[in-house]
């Protein structure tokens, strides 16, 4: 009896293992014939809908062109852990995707990781790549320098703001700051006028995960004359006074009461929340936020044609107006094909088809993104869609873009961590700037990194 | 003392002897299915926990295709750690307040309450409170964000007083979790101490009535002692639940705002998944199930002279 358990147990342990070993033996055979099913993650939120818009368009048209072939759309509904739950998915063969909707900041650290499969012999191939921007392939390289993404589109960054609440508050409405005074003296008169309204938006918590680093400390950082990391000495900056200043000037925000309240701020939700709700109803009068917002606001649920009339765009300024003037940073996405995918060749045929001229125009003009294909960003369509989109190209000039290192999510986050201890008044601009630099040092090493000025 | 107790069960040496050491093993052959899958599931994934904890493995970039052993450098990072040490005072504050203080004294009053009540109280309110208990971890969680959040139920109530409004949350985060989790655990000690209650022989508390005892001294001289190993186990149990609560206070504040109310099993998560810094909080985890240990040692010493007796 005891020998019978045992050996079931043994005999269920030794097919569980077998049955493991077959389906990880099974490769694809090369020419990917036969049934196949690829996945394809990515993100969507209340906010965000156009690229599930844009894949539920292409999913059909690619299973009626590859007869053979299933695409199992995954949108991941997380606003604040897309890139956590992809690492997870990426950590086992079983759950990770095909294709895969990838930061571009990401695509040095997730390459390194094994995570993304290397397309140059696909590109090198694909006919449309010659439309596509230097900058725009840049983008998608790894520490190797091999190509992993296909770029869907940049964006740029700057200050929108509510006309009828700066008419209140005896502003211009065809207001330009020229330096972050500027900025705070705008927010306080907007809260004088009106006490209501929160007089700037910009994010600075965890919750608010990358926006937080690239609309918030960022956009400032880079206005002034320290910056994050040294391009050529390739070493991380610590104890700037750039970075002093830029808590410093959320430091003044949150001491007299011009930011966001905290029960919002902190909130995961934030960033859907800003573009869908708060400044749509008038309650935030000035955000700092990426070129995408009008995207939300032409069509779609959180439609508001009122826009147009309601909302001015202004630059970011430089701390104090010094060259160049304005600044700004850009990201942007890209397709990528995930390492462990079975069929390489059908997941990158699916980005092919997912970013050819038709469906990028589609997803550039209704994302309001600052196109990346030559023969998109010069077509009619594309330039007479959006008012906006003259603006935000305009931007380019004065735009900065991350040090995508390996390491930068994990530096991104400690940035997002000394900011959230300034704006609950946790600490002040000095400790946030001495606790990032520890974390920095201690994510990057000691010989990485540098002392600023 | 030692070797007269431990001569005492004086059996035959010997061949019974020899008989015992077989029929020891023979009696103990069913347990090892159950030893196997003990091994596989809890002793492995632990010592796996263990060697990740001595690593610098990260959720992307180089460290996750090639994590290297670095030894206990992931401790003696911790150690210097000040946001850790936050972490454990934290979790301290929430065990004690939450577990031992809040749902075990709070469940034994109410279950003494209930045992004096008429039945259909008793059991009203004891349905009310198991609700609390039988609500999956992540929706009484969100039922408690909606409660204390700004626009929430409690600041309406607040508000319709006259008494204005608080950001509990944001001001008093520690509280808002602590007061959370005794509301869902009190369920499993009132249970717990009433089935405990019921087995004090009425006898006894009748004999020291007669001697002349008011009811608070039976309380505290008679029944409190009946049901001592009761009361350690459910420390036991309240304890090492409320030190692995994560879904409750992720929801309810993500450990914030900023680190106020980061308890280990928060921080482990936020430094292994937010920061990607797998090693570093699995070495966060490997702390929680140290200090879990200590508080099971110390339960089982107050335990242990009623196991004898």
């Amino acid at each position: 009896m005891r020998h019978r358990t045992l050996a079931a147990v043994a005999a269920i342990a030794v097919s569980g293992l077998a049955l493991a070993g077959c389906s990880s033996a099974e490769s694809a055979p090369a020419d990917e014939t036969g049934d196949r099913t690829i996945t394809v993650a990515y993100q969507k939120t209340s906010a965000f809908h156009q690229l599930d818009d844009l894949f539920q368009k292409v999913k059909p048209e690619f299973e009626a062109a590859n007869p053979d072939v299933t695409v199992d759309l995954q949108p991941i509904e997380s606003e604040d852990e897309y890139f956590t739950k992809l690492a997870l998915m990426n950590g086992s063969a079983d759950t990770a995707p095909d294709v895969i909707y990838e930061d571009t900041f990401q695509i040095r650290s997730d390459a390194a990781a094994g995570y993304l499969l290397p397309i140059d012999d696909y590109v090198a191939q694909w006919e449309d790549w010659g439309q596509f921007y230097d900058a725009a392939k840049e983008a998608g390289l790894g520490d190797d320098g091999k190509t992993y993404g296909v770029s869907m589109g940049t964006d740029t960054r700057a200050i929108y703001y509510n006309k009828d609440l700066f008419a209140a508050a005896g502003l211009p409405t065809d207001w330009q700051p020229t330096s972050w005074d500027d900025i705070l003296d705008a927010a306080r008169a907007l809260k004088a006028s009106n006490p209501d309204v929160i007089p700037l938006n910009i994010y600075g918590s965890k919750a608010a995960v990358e926006q937080t680093s690239m609309q918030g400390v960022e956009m400032l950082l880079y206005g002034t004359d320290s910056t994050l990391y040294n391009t050529d000495s390739q070493k991380w900056v610590t104890d700037s006074t750039g970075m002093k200043d830029t808590f410093g000037f959320y430091q003044d925000l949150y001491s007299e009461g011009l930011g966001t309240p905290l029960d919002l701020a902190l909130d995961t939700t934030i960033g859907s929340r800003v573009s869908t709700e708060l400044i749509p109803q008038g309650k935030v009068a000035m955000a700092i936020d990426g070129s995408w917002l009008p995207g939300g606001w032409i069509e779609g649920q959180s439609a508001w044609p009122e826009w147009e009339q309601t909302i001015g765009l202004a630059k970011m300024p430089t701390q104090d107006g010094g060259d160049p003037g304005f600044t700004s940073m850009s990201g942007g996405w890209t397709l990528a094909v995930g390492a462990q995918t079975d069929y390489p060749k059908t997941s990158f045929d699916f980005i092919a088809m997912a970013l050819n001229q038709e469906n990028s125009l589609k997803y550039d003009t209704e994302n309001s993104q600052i196109a990346v294909r030559d023969d998109v960003a010069t077509s009619d369509a594309y330039l007479s869609y959006n008012p906006t989109f003259a603006f935000f190209s305009d931007l380019v000039q004065y735009t900065h873009f991350r040090p995508a290192t390996p390491d930068y999510s994990q530096i991104s986050s400690a940035l997002q961590q000394a900011v959230e201890s300034v704006i609950t008044g946790d600490a002040t601009a000095e400790e946030a700037t001495s606790a990032y630099d520890e974390d920095l040092t201690k994510i990057v090493s000691e010989s990485n990194v540098e002392q600023g000025d | 003392m030692t070797t007269t107790s431990s001569r005492l069960p004086s059996a035959p040496h010997g061949a019974g002897g020899r008989r015992r050491t077989f029929r020891a093993i023979s009696r103990s052959t069913p347990l090892v299915p159950a030893l196997i899958l003990l091994a596989i599931f809890l002793v492995g994934p632990m010592g796996f926990a263990l060697w990740g904890s001595l690593t610098n493995a990260a959720l992307t970039g180089y460290r996750a295709a090639k994590p290297q052993f670095i030894g206990l450098d992931n401790y003696a990072a911790l150690f210097a750690d000040a946001d850790f040490w936050n972490s454990v005072v934290l979790t301290l504050v929430f065990v004690l307040f939450s577990a031992i203080i809040g749902q075990n004294v709070l469940g034994l009053a109410i279950a003494v309450l209930l045992r004096a009540s008429s039945r259909i109280v008793s059991t009203i309110v004891s349905t009310l409170v198991v609700v609390a208990w039988v609500l999956p971890e992540i929706v009484a969680a969100f039922a408690l964000y909606a409660f204390f959040s700004a626009d929430g139920t409690l600041n309406s109530v607040l508000d319709g007083l006259g008494l204005g409004s608080v950001s509990w949350l944001i001001d008093y985060p520690m509280l808002s979790v602590i007061l959370a989790n005794i509301w869902r655990g009190t369920a499993f000690s009132m249970l717990v101490y009433n089935a405990a209650l019921g087995e004090v022989p009425p006898e006894i508390t009748e004999a020291a009535q007669i001697d002349g005892t008011n009811t608070v001294q039976r309380f505290f001289l008679v029944t409190l002692p009946m049901i001592r190993r009761s009361i350690a186990t459910n420390l036991m149990l309240t304890t090492l639940q409320t030190l692995g609560t994560f879904g409750l206070i992720w929801v309810m504040t993500g450990g914030g705002p900023g680190t106020r109310s980061s308890t280990l099993p928060v921080l482990a998560y936020q430094e292994a998944f937010r920061f990607a810094q797998v090693g570093y909080g699995t070495a966060i985890a490997a702390v929680t199930i140290v200090l879990g240990a200590v508080f099971a040692a110390i339960y089982i010493k107050i335990l242990k002279p009623e196991v004898e007796s």
